[in-house]
C-alpha cells in the first residue's frame, strides 16, 4: 500500500481506537438522542404546571363569562373568585394563588382590570388575562350596541395580509425563521468540527515530534506527505463522528416524527429541512477544517513540547472564535453588507458563507467564487506548509514563537 | 554498494555545522564517526538519509542519491530515542516497517524472531511506556533493522545500555554487517569503536580532524603510552628526553613518548635503579587520539 494510505489509516485507527474519542462520542450520542426526546421531556412537565389566579370582581358579573374565554384560551390557568384583596394577598403568600386580577367598571364605564402578582416575570398570564377580558368587554359592548354575532365578527376579523418576496426562491419570513434554526445547529457544528480536530492535529504532530517517533518517520516519508496523510486521516474520523452523529439523531427523531410538528422542534426547522443546506454545510464543513487543519499542522510541528500547543494555535483558535461570533450576528441579518462582503474572505467564508446559502438565496457564481477562493487559499496554505513543517519537525529548542516560522523554512529551504 | 560523501558541506545561516567532509565507506563496513557534542554528526546522518540538502557537495549510494525511493534499504536508529509510547510494540514495529516498504505478515513474524533473539518475547503486546529505557531501545534497534535495510546509520546505538545488552546488540550489528549490511554508526564509547569499525571519522566542530583507516590512523599517531610499575621513586622520569606527557597511577606511572626508542632508553635507566614490577609499550588508544586532536583543535 501507498505510504501515504499507511499513514492515514494508522492515523485515524489509532485515534480511533482511544478511549477519549470513544468517550467523547458515546457522551454526544446521548445527547444528541437526549435532545432529540426533549419535547416529550417537556411536555410531561408541563403537565403539571397549572397556575391558579383569583378574581376581585367588582362588576359582580363578568366572572363567568371571564372563565368561559380563558378556558378556551389556556386550559392551564384556573380561575377562582376571590372575597377581597387582603385575603387574595394570603392566598398567594401560602402559594395557593400565582396573582390575582380586579375588575371594575372606569368612569366610561368600561371594564377595566389590574393584575396583581408578586412578581410579573411570566407575561404569557397577563396577556391571556388581557385577551380574555377584552373579549368579554367586545361582547358587551356589542350587547349594548345591539350587534348581531355576525356583525361582531365582521368588526374582529383583521385585514386580510398577505407578504411576498419579489425575488425568486427567497425565502419567506417562516422560512427564514425555519432555517435559522437549523444553520444555527450546523453553524455550530462546523464550529466545533473545525475547533476541536485542527487542534488535534496539532497535539498529533506534536506528540510525535516530543517523543522523537517524528525523527524514524521523516526519514521513511517525506513530511509533506505525512502532513497531508494525517489530516486527512483525522478528517476521516471526524466524519465517522458526524455519521455517528446523524444516524443516532435520524434513529431517536423518527419513531415521533408525528409529534414534532410544533414545539420546539418547528423553531428548529425540521419540517422544512433543506438537502442543499445540508450538503452546503458538509461541504463548507470539509474545507473549513482543511483550511484550519493545515494551519494547527505546521504550527503543531513547530513546538518541542506538548505544552505549547495550545499557546501556539492560540491564534488559530481565535479566527475561528471570530468567524462564529460573525456568523451568530449574521443570523439575525443575514442580508448585511459586511456579512456579504466577509462571505468572501477564506478563513471566514465557510461559516459566513455557509450562513447565507442557509438562510437566504445567494447567486450561484458567489457561492462557487467563495468555494474558488477557499480551495486556492488551502492549496496555497498547504504548499507553504508542507514547507514550513519540513524544517518544523528537525527543528528542537525551547523557543516557541513565529520566528520559527522564518527559521524552519531556512532548514527546508536548505533541506 | 558503497555510500560516498564527497566534500560534503552544510551551512545553517551563517554557521557551518559541517565543513567539507570526504568519506568512502564500502560494503559490509562499519564506520565508526567520533565527535564531541555538536560536532555534526546528526547533521551528516541527516543529510545521508536526505532529510537535509548539503550546502555543497554531494552524497551518493552506489553512484545514485538518496531519498524517500530508496528508504526500504534505509534503517535509521536516531539518538533521540523515540516511539508512540502509548501503542504496543507489535502495531508500532508493524507501521514502521510498512512504511519501509515491508508487509504485515513478515514484519509479525520478523519482529517475533528479534524479540526472541533479544530474549524478550513477551513484549509484543506491550505497550511501550510500560517497558523500561533499556528495553525501549531494544525495540527502537529492531524498528530500525525490521526490514533488513543495505545501510544502517545508528546514532549512539549502545548508550543507556546495560554490559549484557551491550554484547546483545553489538553482536546483533556483527550479524548484520556480515549479511551484507553497511554500516555507519556514532559513539562516544571509544572501545566500541576500536572494537567494531576498521574505518573511522573523528568530526570537530563540523571538519574531518582524522579519517582513515584504524591500523594507520593509530601507526601514523605516532606516540606511545609506557606504563612502568617500580619499587622506586620515579619522579625523574617527568624530565625525561622523549617524554611529553607524564601521569601518575597508584603503582607507578604512564608516559605519553615520542617513540619507541625512548622507551628502550627509558628500559635502560630503569633497570640499574632496582626492581621493576612492570614495563610495558602499548599502542595509543582511539581515546588518547581522539582527546589528543579534538583537544587540540579546542586551544
Amino acid at each position: 500500500m501507498n505510504k501515504f494510505f499507511i499513514v492515514l489509516f494508522h492515523t485515524y485507527l489509532s485515534k480511533l481506537k482511544t478511549k477519549s474519542f470513544i468517550v467523547s462520542t458515546i457522551i454526544m450520542v446521548l445527547l444528541v438522542i437526549g435532545l432529540a426526546s426533549l419535547p416529550k421531556v417537556i411536555d410531561y412537565f408541563d403537565k403539571d404546571e397549572k397556575v391558579t389566579i383569583g378574581v376581585l370582581d367588582k362588576t359582580g358579573s363578568t366572572y363567568e363569562t371571564l372563565n368561559g374565554r380563558i378556558n378556551t384560551i389556556n386550559r392551564n390557568v384556573k380561575l377562582k373568585t376571590i372575597e377581597n384583596e387582603a385575603a387574595a394577598k394570603k392566598l398567594i403568600n401560602s402559594e395557593k394563588l400565582t396573582g390575582y386580577l380586579i375588575i371594575e367598571k372606569d368612569s366610561g364605564k368600561s371594564l377595566k382590570g389590574t393584575y396583581k402578582a408578586k412578581i410579573i416575570s411570566d407575561s404569557s398570564i397577563s396577556d391571556d388575562l388581557l385577551l380574555a377580558l377584552t373579549q368579554v368587554k367586545s361582547s358587551l359592548a356589542a350587547g349594548e350596541l345591539k350587534l348581531s354575532p355576525e356583525q361582531l365578527a365582521q368588526l374582529s376579523t383583521p385585514a386580510a395580509f398577505e407578504k411576498v418576496a419579489l425575488e425568486k426562491n427567497a425565502k419567506t419570513e417562516d422560512e427564514l425563521n425555519q432555517a435559522r434554526g437549523l444553520v444555527y445547529i450546523l453553524l455550530f457544528v462546523i464550529y466545533l468540527n473545525v475547533i476541536m480536530y485542527a487542534s488535534m492535529i496539532a497535539m498529533e504532530i506534536a506528540t510525535e515530534k516530543t517523543s522523537r517517533v517524528m525523527e524514524i518517520l521523516v526519514s521513511s516519508v517525506s513530511p509533506v506527505q505525512q502532513m497531508f496523510a494525517k489530516i486527512c486521516g483525522i478528517a476521516l474520523l471526524s466524519i465517522t463522528q458526524i455519521l455517528l452523529f446523524l444516524s443516532a439523531g435520524y434513529v431517536s427523531i423518527k419513531p415521533n416524527l408525528d409529534e414534532m410538528n410544533g414545539g420546539i422542534f418547528s423553531f428548529l426547522g425540521f419540517d422544512g429541512i433543506s438537502i442543499s443546506t445540508i450538503i452546503y454545510a458538509i461541504i463548507f464543513c470539509l474545507l473549513g477544517y482543511f483550511l484550519y487543519a493545515t494551519l494547527a499542522a505546521f504550527l503543531g510541528s513547530l513546538v518541542s513540547r506538548v505544552e505549547d500547543v495550545q499557546q501556539m494555535i492560540l491564534p488559530v483558535t481565535m479566527l475561528i472564535m471570530i468567524a462564529f461570533f460573525i456568523a451568530m450576528y449574521g443570523l439575525t441579518n443575514p442580508t448585511a453588507g459586511f456579512i456579504t462582503g466577509i462571505s468572501f474572505i477564506p478563513f471566514f467564508s465557510p461559516m459566513i458563507m455557509f450562513l447565507r446559502v442557509g438562510m437566504i438565496s445567494v447567486p450561484f457564481w458567489e457561492v462557487a467564487l467563495s468555494i474558488g477562493l477557499l480551495v486556492v487559499t488551502i492549496v496555497l496554505l498547504g504548499i507553504f506548509g508542507g514547507k514550513v513543517y519540513r524544517g518544523g519537525v528537525l527543528m528542537y529548542g525551547s523557543s516557541k514563537s513565529y520566528k520559527d516560522i522564518k527559521k524552519a523554512l531556512q532548514i527546508s529551504k536548505n533541506g | 554498494m558503497v555510500l560516498q560523501l564527497n566534500n560534503v558541506t552544510k551551512k545553517f545561516g551563517d554557521f557551518t555545522a559541517v565543513d567539507s567532509l570526504n568519506f568512502t565507506i564500502p560494503e559490509r563496513e562499519m564506520f565508526g564517526l567520533l565527535g564531541a557534542n555538536g560536532a555534526g554528526k546528526t547533521t551528516t546522518f541527516r543529510m545521508i538519509l536526505g532529510l537535509l540538502d548539503p550546502t555543497a557537495g554531494e552524497i551518493s549510494w552506489n553512484g545514485k542519491p538518496i531519498d524517500y525511493s530508496t528508504s526500504p534499504i534505509i534503517g535509521y536508529l536516531p539518538e533521540e530515542r523515540g516511539l508512540y509510547p502509548k501503542l504496543k510494540v507489535r502495531d508500532q514495529i508493524v507501521y514502521l516497517a510498512r512504511l519501509r516498504g515491508m508487509n504485515k505478515a513478515s514484519a509479525i513474524k520478523e519482529l517475533q524472531a528479534w524479540l526472541e533473539r533479544f530474549k524478550v518475547p513477551d513484549y509484543l503486546d506491550k505497550r511501550v511506556e510500560e517497558l523500561s529505557k533499556g528495553n525501549q531501545q531494544k525495540i527502537q534497534f529492531i524498528a530500525s533493522i525490521i526490514h533488513k535495510p543495505k545501510l544502517l546509520i545508528l546514532d549512539e546505538p549502545f548508550s543507556g545500555l546495560d554490559p549484557v545488552n551491550v554484547e546483545i546488540l553489538k553482536d546483533a550489528v556483527i550479524d548484520l554487517r556480515e549479511n551484507g549490511t553497511t554500516i555507519v554508526f556514532s559513539s562516544h564509547r571509544m572501545e566500541h569503536v576500536e572494537e567494531l569499525c576498521e574505518h573511522l571519522c573523528i568530526m570537530h566542530r563540523g571538519s574531518p580532524v582524522v579519517a582513515g583507516k584504524l591500523k594507520d590512523i593509530k601507526r601514523s599517531f605516532g606516540k606511545k603510552n609506557v606504563v612502568v610499575h617500580a619499587d622506586f621513586d620515579l619522579a625523574f622520569l617527568d624530565e625525561f628526553p622523549g617524554v611529553m606527557k607524564s601521569k601518575t597511577t597508584t603503582e607507578g606511572k604512564v608516559l605519553q613518548i615520542t617513540g619507541e626508542d625512548v622507551a628502550e632508553s627509558i628500559l635502560r635507566e630503569l633497570v640499574p635503579k632496582g626492581f621493576v614490577r612492570r614495563f610495558e609499550l602499548e599502542e595509543p588508544s582511539l581515546n588518547d587520539i581522539f582527546i589528543e586532536k579534538v583537544g587540540a583543535a579546542y586551544e
